[in-house]
């Protein structure tokens, strides 16, 4: 903000001048700005009685730090950025040849996500290890396999669909009435919540073909919202805010259960001991095969025509139709597909739950999967389960951060912070890689070579 | 029976056509005929309705009347103004490109090329259920549309940089590209808007080529353009639009020298308007002239509706206001009331006017 303050002067001042200067700027306006935020605070004692805290200490350590901080970042990282980019732009020639992680990223992923329940029962113990598969590792890979569905939609289609939550609860209340109701397996379940809620997302699709923008992103929003309305208020099947409880256990096929009572339990069958951690794991590498089902999907299905017209759709729709191409049906095969993972996850995450209410599919649902995506790059899969590990896997892990507690007191709850790190990390991303994560576009087809195509080529589409 | 025979020699038939934008008549009773294996080129001022004649054609407008007949080469027959967007290039062959270039630029050349291959692939994909189990079918059919790809960036000499993104292509191998891609839906009709817009003598000489190759494969064209060089040089047949109506049509020497087209093209210069006025000694036409420029005489209406988004614009073409072309305005109409009133001295009253708004 100072730099345009005292752009003027700057042609004499040497940067370590320039640096004192802003950061006095920086430091009285942090001040002016923070002391009735931070230096004082309303709150109640024990006879309910409006006191005001004064917190001068904060303050000043807020304010101390803001003007260090501006002062470093002018006197010394803004020069380092500048020299390592008149460095870059004198030896352009040399390519760099990508690192050995970044050649062989998906494979080392892969590796590391197949091994990690055992690293984590081998390190905390079963008991110990709940809490690493279950919060981090399933919680995580759920909103991989979301953020993929939706990414088909968004990234690839172009289509704007702020309510794709409620494809995730079509498919969860799908597998929680018809488990509960009929005791059908998951497995059965499973591909009949992915086919309801493709069909919901036809039945979404058609009254939206011809809106675009911002009317498209509008009319999906209410979409995710009447349908968890209907949940709501549809109490005679879905019990109302109170949600469906004992939802039955995932089986291994039928083979192994999960369930102590069953005669097939599996401490029963492999004669080991009872633990719960058994479960946990095995729902853990279900997820992780829903996960790679989808990912095997969406990459088929881009070197397939589908794919192709998705993708054209989103770059331009009217070069499509005179083209030949189908874009109503287009555009409604991408809905569905995108709604069927959504399923998919809704039923997993159901089966893992035990049970599910109206609560766990509102929007901001919606809208941290779609800030997953848009943060991984659009279209790229790699860059969204990275954004996704960050997002979800970050949120959860203020909980542990139980130090801060000794630096902004006792009362001082992390997890609150949830949405302002959030909304941090997505403006810091944006600034620093305004196309996400992954910026480039790999081709579906290649002549000579493959080489990805950079992100300012590629259009977002306005549908 | 001979009737047949000559019908069918047409590819396109144009008749009475007519589109209107809530009162502006942009194309008015236009019939023309374009033949099987030529180049028709389709010639006009700015604002004359060569893109919306395209626009009808390719549907994606409906005229207000008339018919667009088109008889493919296997014998079956094709009312364009019936079918739907899409199925015009699909069912009936006919691929067009536009006047500003609409590629997918963030895919890569043969991309491009693969997405216009869509409904035969789609096909062989077994609508996707087949290709997502690589079924062999599949996989020869992803090879020859690659085959057809490169086949046609050969001809239009882009196979160097198929693998870059379209949007990085400089303007005249964008143009190009853009006819391949038309050509890889394999179309029997290919309507081409303005290609050599903006190309330089090298580039534009290369498009010739690549056309006269077009032709020559037994594709018809029908061609939007400005470069008269370009016309005369490779058109076959020559339709004249101005103001929405047809003014000329015929072979590009006949074209070249009628004086309806010379007049709608360089305009008539003053003194020749007022030999006009005076000789047809209309005051209505004296007063209507006088009160200020006329709207021919500069680019004026060059702002294509084809720049922003075609739905878009579609979308709005009912809020148009009432607006009607005066026929003063017509340079061919002005040269039609000289040649009539040399004839007989009795002024035709077609060329007063009602009044006289812009056509805006
Ligand atoms: N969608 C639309 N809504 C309203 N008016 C339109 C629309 N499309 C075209 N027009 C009008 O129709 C007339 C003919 O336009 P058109 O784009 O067909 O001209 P053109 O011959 O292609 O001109 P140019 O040489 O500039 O491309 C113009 O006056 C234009 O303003
Ligand atoms: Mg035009």
């Amino acid at each position: 903000m100072a730099a345009t303050v005292s752009s003027g002067r700057d042609a004499v001042a040497t940067p370590i001048q320039r640096a004192f200067r802003e950061a006095f700027y920086a430091g009285a306006i942090s001040l002016g700005l923070f002391v009735l935020f931070i230096g004082l605070r309303t709150d109640q004692n024990i006879t309910n009685e409006l006191i005001l805290v004064q917190r001068w200490l904060l303050l000043a350590i807020v304010v101390i730090a803001v003007t260090v901080g501006r002062f470093l970042y002018v006197a010394y990282a803004v020069p380092a950025m500048e020299r390592s980019k008149a460095e870059k732009a004198a030896t352009p020639a040399v390519v760099a040849e990508p690192g050995f992680i970044k050649q062989n990223f998906n494979r080392i992923g892969l590796v590391i996500l197949l091994l990690y329940p055992i690293a984590m029962v081998l390190l905390f113990g079963f008991q110990g290890s709940l809490k690493w598969v279950d919060n981090f590792g399933i919680q995580i890979l759920i909103y991989v396999m979301l953020a993929w569905g939706l990414n088909i939609v968004v990234g690839l289609a172009g289509l704007l669909d702020l309510g794709y939550v409620a494809f995730y609860a079509v498919g969860a209340y799908a597998y929680a009435l018809l488990g509960t109701h009929f005791g059908l397996s998951f497995w059965i379940l499973l591909p009949a919540a992915g086919c309801m809620a493709a069909f919901w997302g036809v039945m979404l699709g058609f009254p939206v073909l011809r809106l675009r923008g911002d009317y498209l992103a509008i009319v999906t929003l209410a979409f995710g919202e009447i349908i968890r309305l209907v949940l709501i208020n549809w109490r005679e099947v879905t019990n109302g805010s109170a949600g469906i409880s004992g939802i039955p256990k995932v089986s291994f096929f039928g083979l192994i259960s999960f369930n102590v009572s069953d005669p097939n339990y599996i401490a029963k069958v492999l004669h080991i001991a009872q633990s719960g951690a058994y479960y946990k794991i095995f729902l853990y590498y279900l997820a992780l095969g829903l996960c790679l089902l989808t990912a095997f999907v969406t990459i088929r299905l881009r070197r397939l025509p589908v794919g192709r017209a998705w993708e054209a759709l989103r770059e331009d729709e009217i070069a499509c139709r005179s083209l030949g191409i189908n874009t109503t049906t287009t555009k409604l095969t991408a809905f569905a597909t995108g709604a069927m993972f959504g399923g998919f996850a809704g039923s997993f995450f159901a089966a893992r739950q035990g049970f599910v209410s109206p609560e766990s599919f509102v929007f901001l649902e919606s809208a941290i999967i779609l800030a997953i995506v848009v943060l991984g790059g659009m279209g790229s899969l790699g860059g969204i389960a990275v954004a996704a590990l960050v997002m979800i896997g970050g949120t959860e892990i203020l909980r542990e951060l139980d130090f801060l507690k000794a630096v902004f007191g006792p009362d001082f709850t992390p997890e609150l912070y949830r949405m302002l790190l959030f909304g941090m990390a997505m403006v810091i991303v944006m600034l620093w890689k305004p196309r996400g994560f992954v910026g480039s576009r790999e081709p579906t087809a290649f002549l000579k070579e493959r080489r990805a195509v950079s992100a300012s080529f590629t259009k977002e589409g306005h549908g | 029976m001979n009737a047949q025979a000559s019908m069918s020699d047409f590819i396109l038939q144009v008749e009475h056509l007519s589109m209107k934008f809530g009162g502006l008549v942009a194309i008015g009773d236009l019939s023309f005929q374009a033949k099987r294996g030529e180049i028709t080129a389709l010639i006009g001022p700015n604002g004359a309705g060569k893109t919306t004649v395209f626009n009808c054609i390719t549907g994606f407008y409906k005229p207000t009347e008339g018919m667009i007949t088109l008889n493919k080469r296997d014998g079956s027959t094709f009312l364009l103004e019936r079918l739907p967007n899409h199925e015009i290039p699909a069912r009936a062959n006919v691929a067009r490109t536009f006047q500003n270039i609409r590629l997918f630029s963030g895919m890569t050349l043969l991309e491009n090329l693969l997405v216009a291959q869509h409904n035969k692939l789609m096909k062989a994909s077994g609508y996707t259920f087949l290709g997502l189990f690589g079924f062999p079918s599949y996989r020869q059919a992803s090879a020859e549309s690659i085959e057809l790809a490169r086949h046609w960036l050969e001809k239009a000499d882009l196979v160097d940089r198929a693998d870059d993104p379209a949007g990085d292509l400089p303007y005249g191998a964008q143009r190009r590209l853009e006819i391949a891609r038309a050509m890889c839906t394999g179309p029997e009709l290919l309507c081409l808007d303005e290609p050599a817009a903006g190309l330089n003598p090298k580039e534009s000489a290369a498009l010739n080529e690549l056309l006269m190759g077009i032709k020559g494969t037994g594709t018809s064209i029908l061609l939007i353009e400005h470069d008269m060089s370009v016309v005369m040089q490779i058109s076959d047949h020559v339709v004249v639009l101005e103001y929405g109506r047809k003014i000329s049509d015929g072979n590009p020497a006949s074209v070249r020298t009628d004086p309806r087209v010379i007049a709608a093209y360089l305009g008539v210069d003053d003194e020749e308007v007022q030999e006009v006025l005076t000789e047809v000694g209309d005051e209505d036409v004296i007063e209507q002239l006088d009160t200020g420029p006329d709207a021919a005489h500069g680019p004026g209406n060059s702002a294509s509706m084809m720049a922003g988004p075609v739905s878009d614009s579609v979308e709005h073409a009912n809020e148009g206001e009432r607006v009607t072309v005066s026929k003063g305005a017509s340079k061919a109409a002005q040269v039609d009331a000289r040649a009539n009133s040399t004839k007989s001295k009795p002024a035709p009253k077609s060329s007063t006017a009602k009044p006289r708004g812009g056509r805006k």
